[in-house]
């Protein structure tokens, strides 16, 4: 279709209106001189940010963010990686059964899962913390690494394989020299993506920190105070930089492996 | 050298209930260029998989050079593959593409290079070495897996319809090579295609697959001159199936009658059962003779051409004959479609072109 | 021995793939299922005081459940909330979709990746950011107030429905916008051209042709929409006031303030097997439309 449509052009511009104006209105009143997020700006200030450096419960629940999204993003992407590899791989009795059952954390709301794995928590006499918010972090991001790497495997050959194989290397070599360096892109896309899901979680978070707060949860604290609302714009300005960086370094990642890929099996053809 | 190189003792395969190869035996000798023909979907693909170790045969098993290799996992076996889309390693150039599977061997570092050296010349891809897969053309992808995989110097070099992808050309002097490269070093190749042509040209023996069992195994040309059963002859070439029906025999020869031809005394090399209608008569177009006049040929027919295709060697004419009622083709190198008048003409056979044939 | 393990293994695609994916579904059943489970079997309990719970069985916690007005209230606002949220975000998010599809021919890649980036970003700061321009002293009351249009701030704007509605369909773009996007990019262009040589309307190839082929897609953004957001919890909290309150609100409450258990537990499970059932029928339905369309 070479004939243009400025309606739906100009419609789908005004749509990402929608979705970028929101988000931008935090940094923009993150540097304004006032307690009230309202125009007129009062004046242009770095101060919220200065501020950050002396809040010690700040550093706490930042410390507390990243120890999670950590361990969740790798152990979520260590699970996935060995699921998409069966679904991409294989076809097996009780294939739509097991899939769905690993989809399903992320469909059901947050909450039911938040509330369920608290039931349990409590019940079993452990403390709440981070522990069993990793654990719900880690459920919560295997479907979206699983999606992320499905992708990347369906395109795989995987010949390249069995031919890895054929030519002596055992299981684990084949691993190590053949699949793992072609499926890196994928997997540093999952792990970076996973770690952004973690890291923004709140509901899970809410209902299962107890005392130690992870950075969203901080933030809502924070949020109940006017006084404190620009310091939390500036947190925020600075989390939604920190997060676009990695989630474009991540799609990046993304396709430069599949053009390749895409690349490779178009010149087959 | 004749003795049985490769054993294949009752193989079956089933995926769930389908019997893609279903209880299958034969030997390859050693050296042979062995090819396993079919259409798509006939197991052929499958029994090289089970040679290779990507599959596992549900019942039977293989022997290599005498040893039993049925449980033997890929790397363990003394076979190396070419695959159809070559599976060239898409992050390691030429040389480490070659280089791969020397690891495990416990080489010297001038052994590889020299080995790497010696496959390269012999594929002629000197100087391609620092390439990667997307820089290749397909056929320099198809010279790097048969130098990966010969570099390891297997007992059994199996090809998995390695000319598939290339254009006619390509295919017709990879053909020439692959031949030339396989008495040179003198490895027994097992060599997968669906191209009778291909199989034909190519090899010492062919075994015919259709519905996971071979139909038969021999010399490319005895599969042509004395199909044994109606697939191969449909399968190999072109052919016309006519209904016939058997009456008595006499063991060496039988008594035939043929719709629309009459009763014939013809050789019956197969040992067709007497006075049954199971069986079917094939003749190749290119066995019999359209004309003008009549001729002095065992079988003359009356016949009206309905339609002709000119095939530039040749032409191709679609007749009707009487008492026959189906079209018959014929191929003719002497006429094309202006040498009849009214499209009238004389088609001739003789009965040592006639083959008799169990209909299943 | 290890040679019979290695055949085993070696020959049966199901003991592979198992092994694989154990890792994965001995987590959803250690963390979801069996957690799920119990909570199924505490909301049949009941909550003698703060810190004692009767282990006896009963199903007087869902008999409380339908009689307590506020909940069956809240569970069908909830429910109200997410259809308006899945319809609007789907009937939006469509044409940009369409858009990029059919029309836009370098970089798709890129759009896309511009439209599902709001997404990465906090949800807590989306959801913050709408509080920001839609409270009484936040962007659009001020402006208008300044601009000397309005002398007094729009109420309805927060803490309202409308507020949590509109967060809503903001937050969950992606979610509509991917499926619809991989959807209609799998179709065929010539079977809309077809479509035109056969005598069709621009109008009837996309209701005949175009959305009927691109229904996988709808079904999907309306299964990972409308689930999720009935149970929402930040949205209805920050900016629902207590006209936007959601029956997760409720849940909450009962783990935290009011502390029952049981009655939490019960109020989960009711919604959850609400919002199955009518997802179940939201997409046959849709199915069922589509094909009298056609």
């Amino acid at each position: 279709m070479n004939e243009k449509n400025s309606t739906l052009l100009i419609y789908t511009l005004l749509y990402f209106g929608f979705l970028y104006v929101p988000v931008l209105f935090l940094p923009i009143f993150s540097f304004n001189d006032a307690n009230y997020m309202s125009f007129p700006l009062a004046g242009f200030t770095t101060e919220h940010y200065e501020e950050m450096w002396s809040k010690r419960n700040l550093h706490k629940a930042l410390w507390a963010s990243i120890k999670v999204g950590v361990v969740a993003s790798v152990v979520s992407t260590t699970f996935a990686l060995f699921a998409a590899k069966a679904f991409a791989r294989y076809t097996f009795r009780g294939e739509k059964v097991s899939y769905g059952a690993i989809m399903m954390p992320f469909l059901i709301p947050e909450i039911i899962l938040a509330v369920a794995i608290l039931v349990i928590w409590v019940n079993l006499g452990f403390k709440l913390g981070l522990v069993p918010v990793t654990i719900g972090h880690t459920l919560f991001c295997t479907p979206f690494a699983m999606l992320i790497l499905i992708a990347r495997i369906e395109g795989f050959d995987f010949s390249l394989e069995e031919a890895s194989r054929d030519l002596g290397e055992n299981a684990w070599g084949t691993f190590f020299r053949v699949s793992f360096p072609l499926y890196l892109p994928g997997i540093v896309a999952a792990l970076l993506l996973s770690f952004i899901i973690s890291f923004d979680e709140f509901i899970l978070a809410f209902f299962l920190t107890g005392s130690d707060a992870t950075l969203p949860m901080y933030m809502w604290g924070q949020m109940r105070f006017v006084q404190k609302l620009p310091h939390v714009l500036a947190l925020g300005a600075v989390i939604i930089v920190f997060t676009t960086f990695i989630v474009l370094l991540a799609f990046w990642l993304r396709n430069v492996g599949q053009g390749k890929v895409k690349k490779d099996i178009a010149i087959k053809l | 050298m004749n003795n049985s190189f490769i054993e294949i003792n009752n193989i079956s395969k089933h995926f769930e209930d389908v019997k893609a190869v279903n209880d299958v035996s034969f030997e390859i000798k050693e050296g042979e260029f062995f090819s396993l023909l079919g259409p798509s979907g006939c197991g052929k693909t499958t029994l090289l998989r089970l040679l290779a170790g990507f599959e596992y045969p549900t019942s039977g098993n293989l022997l290599i050079d005498g040893t039993d290799i049925t449980a033997l996992p890929p790397d363990k076996r003394p076979t190396n593959m070419v695959f159809q889309n070559y599976a060239i390693f898409p992050h390691l150039n030429v040389e480490k593409n070659i280089q791969f599977g020397l690891r495990k061997l416990g080489l010297s570092n001038d052994e590889i290079d020299k080995r790497v050296k010696g496959v390269l010349s012999l594929v002629k891809l000197e100087g391609y070495e620092e390439r990667f897969s997307n820089q290749l053309s397909g056929g320099q992808r198809q010279r790097v897996a048969l130098a990966r995989a010969l570099v390891r110097q297997p007992k059994v070099l199996l090809l998995d319809e390695p000319l598939g992808a290339l254009d006619k050309k390509l295919r017709d002097e990879m053909q020439l090579e692959l031949r030339t490269l396989q008495k040179n070093i003198g490895i027994t190749f097992v060599f997968v295609t669906h191209d009778q042509q291909e199989a034909i040209s190519m090899s010492d023996r062919v075994a015919v697959m259709n519905d996971g069992k071979i139909q038969q195994l021999s010399e490319p040309n005895e599969l042509y001159k004395n199909p044994e059963n109606i697939f191969v002859s449909d399968f190999i070439g072109e052919t016309n199936f006519l209904k016939a029906e058997t009456k008595s025999s006499d063991g060496e020869f039988i008594n035939v009658s043929i719709e629309g031809l009459g009763e014939f005394k013809i050789k019956n090399n197969l040992n067709i059962a007497a006075n049954s209608s199971d069986v079917v008569c094939s003749v190749r177009p290119e066995s019999m003779m359209i004309a003008k006049v009549k001729s002095d040929w065992d079988i003359c027919l009356d016949a009206k051409i309905c339609q002709t295709s000119y095939l530039g060697e040749m032409t191709r004419f679609y007749v009707e004959a009487k008492g026959i009622d189906k079209i018959i083709t014929v191929s003719s190198q002497h006429f094309d479609n202006q040498s009849f008048e009214n499209n009238e003409c004389f088609i001739s056979m003789s009965l040592e072109d006639i083959s008799l044939l169990n209909k299943k | 021995m290890i040679g019979f393990w290695r055949k085993i293994y070696s020959k049966y695609d199901n003991v592979k793939a198992y092994t694989l994916l154990s890792p994965a579904l001995i987590l959803v059943i250690l963390a979801m299922v069996v957690p799920m489970a119990l909570m199924l079997s505490f909301s049949m309990f009941t909550q003698v005081s703060m810190m004692e719970i009767d282990y006896t069985f009963t199903f007087q916690r869902y008999i409380d459940f339908f009689q307590k007005n506020l909940l069956v209230t809240l569970l069908i606002k909830s429910i109200k909330i997410s259809f308006l949220v899945t319809l609007i975000t789907l009937i939006t998010a469509y044409p940009v979709c369409y858009y990029i599809a059919f029309y836009v021919k370098k970089n798709k890649m890129l759009w896309l990746v511009l439209l599902t980036l709001p997404f990465w970003t906090s949800y807590l700061l989306r959801v913050f950011s709408w509080k920001i321009i839609l409270g009484t002293k936040g962007v659009i009351n001020s402006s208008l107030i300044n601009a000397g249009i309005l002398s007094e701030p729009l109420t309805f704007l927060m803490y309202s429905e409308t507020a949590v509605v509109i967060t809503l369909t903001h937050a969950w773009a992606a979610f509509a916008l991917l499926p619809l996007y991989v959807s209609l990019e799998k179709i065929d262009f010539s079977l809309i051209e077809a479509g035109r040589d056969l005598g069709l309307s621009r109008f009837e190839v996309f209701w005949k042709i175009t959305f009927p082929l691109s229904l996988p897609g709808v079904i999907g953004a309306i299964l990972i929409i409308f689930i999720p957001t009935v149970g929402d919890y930040v949205t209805p909290a920050l900016l629902g006031g207590i006209d936007g309150r959601m029956l997760s609100n409720m849940i909450q409450a009962y783990f935290g303030k009011i502390n029952n258990i049981p009655m939490g537990a019960a109020s989960a499970t009711i919604m959850l097997t609400t919002v199955v059932l009518i997802t179940i029928i939201v997409s046959n339905v849709t199915k069922r439309l589509t094909q009298r369309l056609t």
